[in-house]
């Protein structure tokens, strides 16, 4: 298991050189002028002066090399520094700028990460829990009013996008009703009772909204999965035993059935990270997903690199765990 | 049935499983409503005895419902109608918890041992697991038990903390029968259980499975559709056609001399090894395929393919009776008194 981790990881470079290549050009060669948001007034010569010192002038390649040293070597050199104190990064060492804000994409990515994990990871979580046991009852009683109707509202959140159900909940919840507000305030501080319930508020619809997406997706693999393995001959030869109907399910069925399961929830981990670009602006969550489009929007195209590379990271990053999970879970599958 | 019942009750061994007009349908639903249309009839209507001790081999063609009715049997389906008592208690209709504290007595072999072991269970884990939910022995005495399984099966103590897929086919099926063996059951439904082996490894299991009778006092049924294995371990051999038990004898009787039509063609299939004997052999070749079990003939079952078959085999269903003593036979050419047959539908004939 350690040496196929080992040389997956080590086919991960070459993967991960190319696909910045290619993220990298595709950004590079689209139409975009870091300059064009800059006010009408400066004159041209200005604007190339401007863009001639953000280095945009330059050949593609000697670009892609500039931002891939800065990339593997110069900012991995200042995260050292930031956690242990250690000199390793001098002042000198130059950092992945931003064209908007001037200031490294690494630390504006680094202040938007608390709200994206925040937001998006707890409807993952809830979307997780709404699922298993809707998809275990599901399966457990195929073709029941609670299976027709768990297909119809999965189908239903499958279906609907994410700025179609936003909306609508903060028609009917926020604007019609009043309860919860329509902004997600990320300067909200909880201290005390009251302000945890303002907190409450303020993330249920996004959460909600994102956890029924993630939730109509999950509860159908593992119902799936369930009705896979309840058919298996292995299911009757423990009801043969004996055991309650209770151990038959939990222990024999589900134990089985979420293998799959389990590595589908761990590839969708990095779309966490990445947040949820739509959702995200819906509700005025300043995360991630809301840095990449304000990032597209204006050719910022150090932070549309670096973030979309980080999510490749992640991606191969996580796939990797998803096969390894398997070969932990399923004792037939072994890597050597 | 009653002749059966007569003849044996006065024999010295006791009848273990007594299965009366067993019915297992399963329901068909079509349409946009999906209503209730009509029924897959399984198992209709089949009544045999099995005795402590002894081996009923139960044969006949794919699809013919000789595993749905071992199944059945055992409460693995809920049957439609009938009765099944095994060792004196009647399981066809018990509570799950009661049905559950009787799975020691009755036990099961299945005919995949590959799907039917858990994957993800260590052959230790897989035969431990009744011990740990019925006997309540303590965790060292369990492995002890596990342990003696092993030895009983032929299997190496080494490969306890194996998981079933490392294993050969015959290997996982002795896992199979050490499993079904752990909590000292009475009744062995053994649902072909060499269907899916090598030629090679099928003797060794058989033998296995005498091997363990004769230790274990075991009663098996042992469902196949192998004729001349069924010849090897049965004592007697129920014959069944679409559903129903056609005829039912002791082995030796049978084999030598079928009575059923349907018994006459299955036994003049088995390959000849003797190739002058094989050129020669009077084959008798059914025509057509076996109807539908959703929509059986009128009349009797095997009356769309038999070669001697008369006007009322069309229209009226011939009685499982005793025909010979200990032989049990479902045809209207043994029935040599007068048919009881409806004036109004021979006339129509």
């Amino acid at each position: 298991m350690l040496t196929y981790t080992i040389r997956r990881l080590l086919l991960a470079i070459p993967t991960l050189l190319f696909i910045s290549f290619i993220i990298f050009l595709i950004v590079k060669l689209s139409p975009s002028d870091p300059t064009a948001g800059l006010p009408l007034t400066i004159p041209p010569e200005v604007r190339e002066q401007i863009r001639e010192s953000l280095g945009v002038n330059q050949p593609v390649f000697v670009q892609y090399f500039r931002w891939l040293q800065l990339m593997v070597w110069n900012e991995p050199l200042h995260l050292i520094e930031g956690w242990t104190g250690w000199n390793v990064a001098p002042e000198s060492t130059t950092r992945i700028i931003s064209y908007q804000t001037r200031s490294p994409v690494m630390d504006l990515i680094m202040q938007r990460m608390p709200q994206t994990l925040w937001v998006v990871g707890i409807s993952y979580i809830v979307g997780i829990i709404i699922a298993l046991p809707i998809g275990i009852i599901s399966a457990y009683r195929q073709y029941s009013w609670f299976d027709q109707l768990g297909t119809f509202i999965s189908m239903l959140g499958f279906s609907v996008p994410t700025f179609f159900t936003g909306v609508l909940f903060i028609v009917i919840f926020a604007v019609n009703l009043g309860w919860f507000p329509s902004v997600y305030d990320t300067t909200h501080v909880v201290t005390d009772w009251d302000s945890f319930i303002v907190q409450l508020k303020q993330i249920i619809m996004p959460v909600m909204v994102l956890g029924l997406f993630n939730a109509s997706q999950i509860s159908r693999f593992m119902r799936a999965s369930m009705l896979d393995n309840l058919n298996q001959d292995y299911v009757r030869t423990a009801r043969a035993k004996g055991l309650t109907e209770k151990v038959v399910v939990l222990v024999h069925v589900l134990r089985n059935s979420l293998i799959p399961v389990v590595t589908v929830i761990a590839l969708n981990v990095p779309a966490v990270f990445g947040g949820a670009i739509i959702t995200e602006q819906v509700f005025k969550v300043n995360g991630i997903g809301q840095l990449l489009i304000i990032a597209i929007q204006s050719g910022d195209v150090p932070t549309v690199q670096t973030v979309s590379f980080i999510f490749a990271v992640l991606i191969v990053l996580f796939n990797l765990i998803a096969d390894v999970l398997y070969g932990v879970l399923d004792p037939r599958i072994r890597y050597d | 049935m009653r002749g059966l019942r007569a003849m044996f009750d006065t024999s010295a061994n006791k009848k273990l499983v007594e299965v009366d007009g067993l019915k297992m349908y399963f329901p068909i639903y079509t349409g946009l409503l999906r209503r209730h249309t009509g029924n897959v009839k399984a198992v209709d209507g089949v009544s045999f005895d099995i005795l402590e001790g002894e081996t009923l081999g139960l044969v006949g063609e794919s699809g013919c419902g000789k595993s749905t009715c071992g199944r059945a049997i055992l409460r693995l389906y809920e049957p439609t109608a009938g009765s099944i008592k095994i060792d004196g208690e009647e399981i066809a209709n018990v509570g799950f918890d009661k049905l559950r504290k009787m799975r020691p007595t009755m036990q099961m072999v299945f005919q995949d041992p590959q799907a039917s072991l858990n994957p993800r269970m260590t052959v230790a884990a897989i035969i431990g697991e009744p011990l740990s939910e019925h006997s309540g022995k303590s965790r060292s005495d369990q492995l002890d038990r596990i342990y003696e399984l092993m030895d009983a099966v032929g299997l190496n103590r080494d490969f306890a903390n194996r998981y079933p897929h490392e294993f050969s086919g015959g290997q996982r099926q002795r896992i199979g029968i050490a499993r079904a063996l752990a909590l000292n059951p009475k009744f062995i439904v053994c649902d072909e259980p060499i269907a899916a082996l090598d030629v090679s490894i099928q003797a060794q299991v058989v033998n296995l499975l005498e091997d363990l009778q004769k230790q274990f006092g075991l009663t098996y049924l042992f469902i196949s559709h192998d004729l001349s294995m069924v010849r090897h371990i049965a004592d007697r051999v129920a014959v069944m056609y679409l559903g129903k038990v056609v005829e039912l004898a002791p082995r030796e009787d049978l084999y030598a001399d079928p009575l059923h039509p349907y018994t006459k063609a299955l036994l003049s299939a088995v390959p000849e090894p003797d190739p002058v004997a094989h050129d020669n052999a009077n084959r008798t070749i059914l025509q057509g395929d076996v109807p539908s079990p959703s929509n059986p003939p009128e009349g009797c079952n095997f009356c769309t393919r038999c070669p001697s078959v008369m006007d009322i085999c069309r229209k009226i269903d011939p009685e499982f009776r005793e025909v010979r003593p200990g032989r049990f036979v479902a045809c209207h050419l043994l029935n040599d008194t007068k048919m009881p047959a409806d004036p109004t539908a021979a006339v129509e004939a």
